[in-house]
This record gives C-alpha cells, structure tokens and sequence, in this order.
C-alpha cells in the first residue's frame, strides 16, 4: 500500500487530509471524533482575543443541485464563540492524547503587534504543530479590522506574518482570502513575511438564494440577510486555480501549499495535490456527512497511488503544474473533434441542440423512420470545444478525439496572424 | 342488474375490502416524490417519449416546470396538447408508449422516468382558479360532435376554443365514453371521468344532450343539415361473436358489459361474482375483466388465449398485474363448446389444443373441459353498424367494418368527420382518440375559416 504520511511545512500527520478551520474543529469533543475517524490532523476553529465572538441564528443556506445535491453552502459564522482559555486547554490536552496527528491552531487577532505578541506565547504552550493565519474570513471580522481586511491588503499579510515568525517558533500556515483580484499578491507578500506555507482558499462572498415570498436572501436572521462565506464542491475550480497560480507563481516557487475548498473525494484530494499542494484540508463534505468520509478518501487515494506505481505524495505532488500555463503558450494547432459512440448514445438530442444553437452546428441530427433521430458530428464543422461533451448524460458517451493536423506546435507567441507575435 | 349472471351469487367480501381492492392501482406521487422524478429527466431535445405520444404532449418542457416548481405551468402544457390528459395519465399504457420510448429505458441506463405519474401529479395538483384555457370570440359556426367519449369530448373542447357553438349528442346517461363505462375501476377511481368532464366543460361553449342514438332517433342526414360540421366518435359499440351455439346462454356475456356494470355500481359486494370463470381473448379488457373478477372474490380466473403469450395484445406489464392477481394465463386453447348444466346455466368451456404448423395456427384434435360459472367475452369489439343506416350515412365509407378517414379525420362525406375507435386509423387508445379529437377539430376550424375567408 502507498505511504499516504507527509512531512507538510515541518509537521508531521500521519496523512494529507486535515480538517480545516470551522465547526468540525471547534472543541475537543469534535476534534478527538475525528482522530478516532482516522483524520490526519486538524485545524483548530479560528481563536481570537476575548471576549469570544457572538454568533447569530441561523447562520448557513445552500445552493442545489437538481437532485438537492448541495453544491456549496454559504456561512454567516464567526470565528470561535468560546473563550481563549478552555479553547487553549483543551488543545493542550488533545495534542497529549494524540501525538502522532497534526494540530494547527488558525488565529485571528486585531492587526496590532501587541495583540499577536501576546497570544503567541500562549498557542506556542499548547503543543500544537503550527499556527495559521486567518486573513480570509470575509465577513463580520473584517469590520473590526480583521479577516478579509488583512487578506485583502498585502502590507498586512506580510507584516502580521513577519511578526508571528518573531514571536512564535511554530510554522506558520498563512490563509489566504479568494475574495482579491490576483491570489499571487497575497501569497507572494505570505513568502516575503516569511510564512512557511500558505493554506487557500478561505470562503468566497456570496448570497445563495433569495426568498422570494418574504423578500430576503438566505441565510436569514429574522427579516434580515448578509453576505456569507461560499465553501463545499462548488468553490474547487476556483480553488485548483488559485492553487495552481500560486505554484507556478516563479516568486513563490517551493512554498508549500496546503489546498482547501470543496474537497469531498480522494480524487478531488489527488488533483489538489498534483496542482502542488503538499496536504489539504476538508470541511464542508465533512458537514455534510460526517468524519467518516475520510476512510473512503483514504482508501481511494492509495489504491490510486498503488495502480500508477506513486509510493508516497511526494511521487506525484505537483506533477500537473508543469503542464498549466498562460494561454498564449498554447499549441494553436493542436486540434481535437467530437466523436459520438453509438452503441452509448441514448439519443437524448443534447449534443445536437447545444452545438446548434450555441455552439458550431457541427452535430447532425438525422431522423429515422421511426421517428427517432441519430446524431452524428460533422468533422469539418466541430472546433473541438468539449461542449457536447459536457452536456451529454451518458459518460464517455462522446470522446475528444485528437486529429492530426500536420502542422508543428505552434503558440500563439509566434503565430503569424498575431499582429505581435515574436518573431524569431 | 347483469341479467346473464343473475342466478350468481354476490361478491362475499365485505365492502371495506372490496373497496380497497379497487382503490389506485398506482397511487399518485407526492411533492417530494414528483421532484425527484421530475430530477431523472434529461430534457431531451427532439425527445423521444413526445415521438412516443399520440397526443403529442412536449414531455420534457412538463416535467422541466414540475421541477420548478411550476405546477399550473406544467397542467397548462399537458392539457393544451391533451385536454384528458388526466385521464391519459391514469390508463395510457405508457410501458408501450412514452416511457418505452424514454432514453433513460434504454439498456445503459436504470428505468424509463415515470412520465404517466409526473403527468397525473401536474394535472391533480394545478388546482386553477378557472378554466385554463380562453375562447376565441365567436364564430357563429355550430358543430354538431356524435358521441361524448374521449374522442368526442377533445374534438368538441378544441372547437369551443376556437369559438364554434358545439352540441353534443351522445346515446347513454353519462358522458365520458369507456372513461365512464370501460376503463378498469382500479385505473379511473374516484369518479374521476366525471370531474374531468365538469372541467372540460368548463371552457363554455358546449351542450351535451343524452338520450340521443345515431341510427335511433337521430340522422346523419339531419346533422350535416342543421350543422356547420358534424364529428363522428362512436367508439365500437358491439363486441365480437365466438360464434358458438349457446352463445347467449345465461353465464355467458360480453367483458365489456360486465365492466360497465362493475363501474357503475355503489355497492360492489351486490355484484355477481363467479367464482370460477373464463376470460376469453388477449388485449388488455381481457386483463382488466380476469383481474377485476379476482379483486371481487373469485377464486378460479382462467384467462384462456388460441395463442401463445408472446402474441397477446396485453403488454407484459398487464400481464404482470394479471399474474399478480392470481389469474392463470392459459394460451394455445380455443373454445369449441359452451358446457351447460341442467337449468341450462353455463358450466364450463370445451377447449380444443392448438399449435403452429407453418405460422399457421392449427387446431388439433386434443380437447379438455374448464369448469366454470361464467364465461366472459373479450375477443375484441366491432363497430355496430346500426349507427350508419341514414342515406347520408350509408355513404361513409368504411374500412375493416370502421368508418374510412384521411390523416385529418376527413370521412369520404364532405363536412363530415370521425375519429377515435370508430375509424380505421391508429390504436384503440383513449390517447389517440383524443388526438384524434383534436386533430378533427382544427381539421374542421380550417375548413370553416377558410370558408369564412371566401365568402
Ligand atoms: C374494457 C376496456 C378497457 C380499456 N382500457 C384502456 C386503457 O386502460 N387504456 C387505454 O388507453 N385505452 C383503453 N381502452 C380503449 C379506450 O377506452 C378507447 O380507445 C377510447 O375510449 C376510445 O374513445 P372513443 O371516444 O373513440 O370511443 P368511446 O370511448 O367508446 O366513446 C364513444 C361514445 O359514443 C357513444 N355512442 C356510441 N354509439 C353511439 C350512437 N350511435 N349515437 C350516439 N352516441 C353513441 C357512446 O355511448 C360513447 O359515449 C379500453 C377499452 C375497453 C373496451
Ligand atoms: C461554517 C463555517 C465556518 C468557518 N469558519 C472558519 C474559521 O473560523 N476560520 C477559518 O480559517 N476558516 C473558516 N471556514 C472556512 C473553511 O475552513 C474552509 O476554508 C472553507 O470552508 C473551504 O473548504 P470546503 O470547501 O472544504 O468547505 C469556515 C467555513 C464554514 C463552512
Ligand atoms: S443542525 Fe439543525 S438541529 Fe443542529 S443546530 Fe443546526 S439547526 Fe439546530
Ligand atoms: S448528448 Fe450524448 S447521449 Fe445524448 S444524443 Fe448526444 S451523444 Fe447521444
Ligand atoms: S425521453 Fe425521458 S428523459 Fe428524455 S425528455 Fe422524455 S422523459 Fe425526459
């Protein structure tokens, strides 16, 4: 079986899938469910300075899918609402209880250097493997000058960082905030203060949905909405990028990057890790079913490893980000077509009517005598776009299959019909 | 009263019982279970199921607006193409129609959606205020409809629609056709032909008067006189002959008489029951016939065919809900003797063996005896030709004994036209008669308009 423990940023667990920052870690009783479920380490809930925050109820709402699959869900949370104290003892005692596993502690104080000063003694006395930098929480927080504010402005991120490599002898994770134009600021600006690692991403802004009989958006507290946090399967394409921006990010090269956001499977755990990231942390698909998630997460994970031959993380970590780069680096000659396998098609018209009316009218449809149609791909008409690919119900139904074009690689950097293309 | 069966004794179930047995076959979907099958729908363009449909109901646009939480919207969409789209969900053999034809039955995937459900859940939960559909202001023309069945009912509701006056002559005491008289009481329940009828109705425009038999005291003649188009839905009226003597021996009698009785009855335990009995024929009023004998009691249902189960009529899901209710399918027997007992009441059947000898079916020698109390009669029905006596009437011209129409329910008279059972065109399906309503009814607003236009 492949070696699923990690060396991530000095701290060791015993494997990649920690807890993220949120209710599955806010106290002990949770904290040490997981352990027993077989989580690799844990991201305390974020602490602050007392008096502990204040939540409101209710406090989340969903967007579904047609199935009411959840596809990500929206939070109105706070940062922990116990105080400093029992928090701290209790992540003393659990670090004891189980030594092999990670127990980062998230920390969120006001951007003063007193209030970072005085905290750090006190997390650094727990234990605990390391200490990340919640500058993402976007909403609520930023109002008293924390969260999102800091995130938001890269002067902070590498202050408040520099002044928790000073004060703390622990690695330090710096969180980064999805709600910023250009994730490589913030990271780069982590790098410079010196971070150890970065995590991302935090939780986007959002509204899910809007009740439209009392007139307000959801999560509603009495007649009332705000803005929320956006997290769960949803946010991963927006997390795999920033992952990915951040690893081929030449500024930040080797920094290790610990991937959150909408990781519920072993595959989506595999993927982050092959855009560079060296753990990941879970924390929606873990609210929606429990811990027990991460036995089926492990289990997958290694027979995957074990079918391509990787022995541990390391064997493949990063290996897609090579091969992710700036669209003008791409072969413009490179060209792919649709092709439909008619034993697998059911004949739903999906392809046909999304090419037609959308797309490059490049699927036929034909119809029988029997007043059924059959569809096939005009080759000469299809672009390669994926898009009937997309829409078919029936996976691997169409495949993209690669032509040969004859032409040699060709980027767009020096394609002839570029009015400022390089010439050689 | 069924006179042929009055010397049976009555159901001996107690009528709670009874009652139950000829509750829902399928019970309708909640909220929650409609979403979920609402979900299963791919929205196929093009689809399948709708090439599937007689009536042409754009499936995949219904279900989209049930899964939105439209359910007017997706009623609105169902009865503007089927105005008994109720009904048709209720008794259309969707295994053979939309749903054999949805992708999702397909080898590679699980089950075909629940189209029929999903159709009865959007039509039994609209709940509109008023009629959904407007009349166009009026025409002035007035088209004289022949028989309140399905067919009858569509072709006299679109015409309304289009403004024309509509009178609707029909022979029984109740509108409604076999939704009324016909159907398996399991399938239609809750006097569900009727309150589909008040809201079809509801659209103004129509008079219905019973008591009023083509052939009787009324003439084909006499209509296309008085009337700008007259619309011929007399379903089949009479029922196939075995061609036996005894034939009218008491215990021997059409299913279809039964059945009327059976749905038009309070009190089911005052029905004669047989407690051993014969089911003659294959399509699915065999099925209903053997398996309502079974609901009310009888122990004994034969349902005996000259051929083999792959031939019958009945889908396999019919078959399925006969084996379901302990009917025996008997096939490759055909009825050579009606036995009789001394008061001269049927008591069995005498069957002759058949088999296949170069495709053709041959009866053999072998013979065997099937005791039975009655005999029901389920060998198809005919059209009855004493509706077609009028001189006018006698010029229809006729196909397979039924009444000849071209693709727009045009019969060989001018301003004449017919659909549903009575016509030689498509399946005897309550579905296509009403598509067959439907079709006649533009079929004969074209016709008018066009008219109008030139003079
Ligand atoms: C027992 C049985 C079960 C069936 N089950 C199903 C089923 O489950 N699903 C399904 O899709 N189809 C079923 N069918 C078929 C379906 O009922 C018919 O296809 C459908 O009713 C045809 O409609 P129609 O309007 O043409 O005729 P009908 O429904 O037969 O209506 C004809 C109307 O005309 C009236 N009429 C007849 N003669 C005259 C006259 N001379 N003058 C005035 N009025 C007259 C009749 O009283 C009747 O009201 C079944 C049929 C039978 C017999
Ligand atoms: C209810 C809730 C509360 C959260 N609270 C915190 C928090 O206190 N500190 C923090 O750094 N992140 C917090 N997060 C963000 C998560 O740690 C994580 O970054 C985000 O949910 C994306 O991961 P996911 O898609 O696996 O949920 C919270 C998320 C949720 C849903
Ligand atoms: S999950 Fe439901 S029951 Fe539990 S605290 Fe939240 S609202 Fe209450
Ligand atoms: S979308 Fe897929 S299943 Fe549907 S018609 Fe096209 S190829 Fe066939
Ligand atoms: S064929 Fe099936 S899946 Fe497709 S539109 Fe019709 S009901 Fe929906």
């Amino acid at each position: 079986m492949a070696d699923l423990s990690i060396v991530f940023a000095g701290i060791k667990a015993p494997n990649p899938f920690w807890l993220a920052s949120a209710p599955p870690t806010d106290k002990a009783y949770n904290v040490v469910r997981a352990f027993e479920a077989g989580w690799g380490g844990v991201v305390w809930k974020t602490l602050g300075e007392d008096p502990a925050a204040v939540n409101v109820s209710s406090r989340y709402s969903a967007h579904y899918g047609a199935n009411r699959e959840v596809l990500g869900i929206n939070n109105i949370e706070l940062i922990t609402d116990r105080s400093l104290e029992i928090n701290l003892r209790e992540i003393t005692q659990v670090k004891k209880d189980w030594p092999d596993r990670a127990l980062i502690v998230s920390l969120m104080v006001p951007c003063v250097e007193e209030s970072w000063k005085n905290i750090l003694p006190l997390v650094e006395a727990t234990g605990a493997d390391g200490i990340e930098l919640n500058f993402g929480c976007p909403h609520g927080m930023p109002e008293r000058g924390m969260g999102a504010a800091v995130g938001q402005v890269p002067e902070y991120v590498e202050q408040v960082t520099r002044w928790c490599k000073t004060y703390c002898s622990l690695p330090v994770i710096v969180k980064l905030t999805p709600n910023i134009t250009d994730i490589r600021v913030a990271a780069r600006a982590a790098h410079r203060g010196g971070a150890d690692a970065v995590s991302l991403i935090n939780t986007i802004n959002s509204i899910t949905s809007v009740d439209l009989d009392r007139m307000v958006a959801l999560p509603s507290v009495g007649s009332q909405s705000t803005h929320g946090g956006y997290c769960g399967s949803a946010v991963k394409p927006i997390a795999l990028n920033m992952v990915a921006e951040i690893a081929r990010d030449p500024q930040t090269r080797g920094l290790p990057i610990c991937g959150i956001g909408g990781i519920g499977s072993w595959r989506d755990a595999a993927e982050f890790i092959a855009l560079g990231s060296g753990a990941v942390q879970v924390c929606t698909a873990a609210m929606l079913h429990g811990f027990r998630i991460v036995e089926e997460m492990k289990d997958g994970l290694s027979r995957w490893m074990d079918s391509q031959g990787h022995a541990n993380l390391q064997a493949f970590s990063g290996r897609a980000v090579g091969n992710t780069t700036d669209w003008k680096y791409l072969d413009i000659n490179y060209q792919v077509i649709a092709k439909i396998d008619q034993e697998a098609c059911i004949g739903c018209g999906r392809c046909h009517i999304a090419c037609e009316d959308t797309s490059h009218q490049a699927i036929a449809s034909l119809k029988q005598a029997d007043g059924t149609h059959v569809y096939e791909v005009i080759d000469d008409e299809c672009v390669g776009c994926n898009l009937c690919q997309i829409t078919c119900p029936v996976q691997d139904c169409i495949e993209m299959v690669t032509v040969d074009t004859g032409k040699p690689f060709l980027d767009w950097n020096h394609d002839p019909r570029n009015p400022y293309h390089v010439t050689a | 009263m069924i006179q042929p069966l009055s010397h049976l004794p009555h159901s001996q179930e107690d009528p709670a019982t009874l009652a139950a047995r000829f509750s829902d076959l399928a019970p309708p979907l909640n909220a929650r279970q409609a979403h979920l099958e609402a979900s299963r729908c791919l929205y196929c363009y093009d689809a399948p199921c709708v090439n599937a449909c007689p009536s042409e109901i754009d499936i995949p646009s219904f279900i989209r607006n049930i899964h939105q939480d439209n359910v007017q919207g997706a009623a609105q969409k169902i009865l503007s193409a089927n105005i008994l789209g109720g009904s048709c969900a209720r008794v259309c053999p969707t295994e053979v129609l939309c749903q054999q034809a949805c992708v999702r039955n397909n080898a590679h995937e699980c089950a075909p959606v629940l189209i029929g459900s999903l159709q009865r859940y959007a039509v039994d939960n609209a709940h509109f205020s008023g009629h959904p559909f407007q009349r166009a202001a009026t025409t002035g023309k007035r088209i004289a409809v022949v028989g309140a069945g399905p067919a009858g009912l569509s072709c006299a509701h679109r015409s309304a629609m289009h403004g024309h006056d509509v009178v609707i002559f029909e022979a029984r005491d109740k509108a409604g056709g076999l939704n009324e008289y016909g159907i398996a009481k399991y399938k239609l329940v809750d006097d569900y032909a009727q309150r589909e009828l008040d809201f079809l109705l509801g659209i103004g425009g129509i008079e219905i008067r019973h008591g009023q038999r083509l052939g009787e005291n009324l003439s084909l003649s006499d209509l296309h006189q008085q009337f700008d188009a007259v619309f011929l839905g007399l379903g089949l009226a009479a029922s196939k002959q075995l061609g036996l003597s005894d034939e009218q021996a008491p215990g021997l009698l059409a299913a279809t008489e039964y059945i009327r009785e059976l749905r038009q009855a309070d009190d089911l335990s005052q029905l004669p029951v047989a407690d051993r009995c014969i089911v003659l024929g294959a399509g699915n009023t065999a099925i209903d016939m053997a398996v309502q004998m079974a609901r009310l009691g009888a122990r004994d249902v034969n349902l005996v065919y000259r051929r083999g189960l792959e031939d019958m009529g009945a889908t396999l899901h019919e078959q399925d809900i006969a084996k379901a209710n302990q009917v025996r399918l008997l096939t490759w027997a055909q009825p050579q003797q009606v036995l009789l007992d001394d008061a001269g009441h049927v008591c069995g059947m005498r069957f002759s063996r058949t088999h296949l000898e170069n495709g053709r079916l041959v009866i053999g020698a072998e013979t065997f005896d099937l005791p039975a109390d009655a005999i029901f009669k389920a060998i198809g029905q005919a059209f009855d030709d004493s509706a077609l006596v009028d001189p006018l009437a006698r010029e229809l011209k006729r196909q397979d004994g039924r009444i000849l129409v071209d693709e727009h329910l045009r019969t060989s008279v001018p301003g004449v036209y017919a659909g549903g059972d009575c016509t030689s065109l498509d399946q005897d399906l309550t579905v296509q008669a009403v598509q067959h309503g439907k079709l006649a009814a533009e079929a004969i607003n074209a016709q008018l308009m066009l008219n109008v236009e030139a003079a």
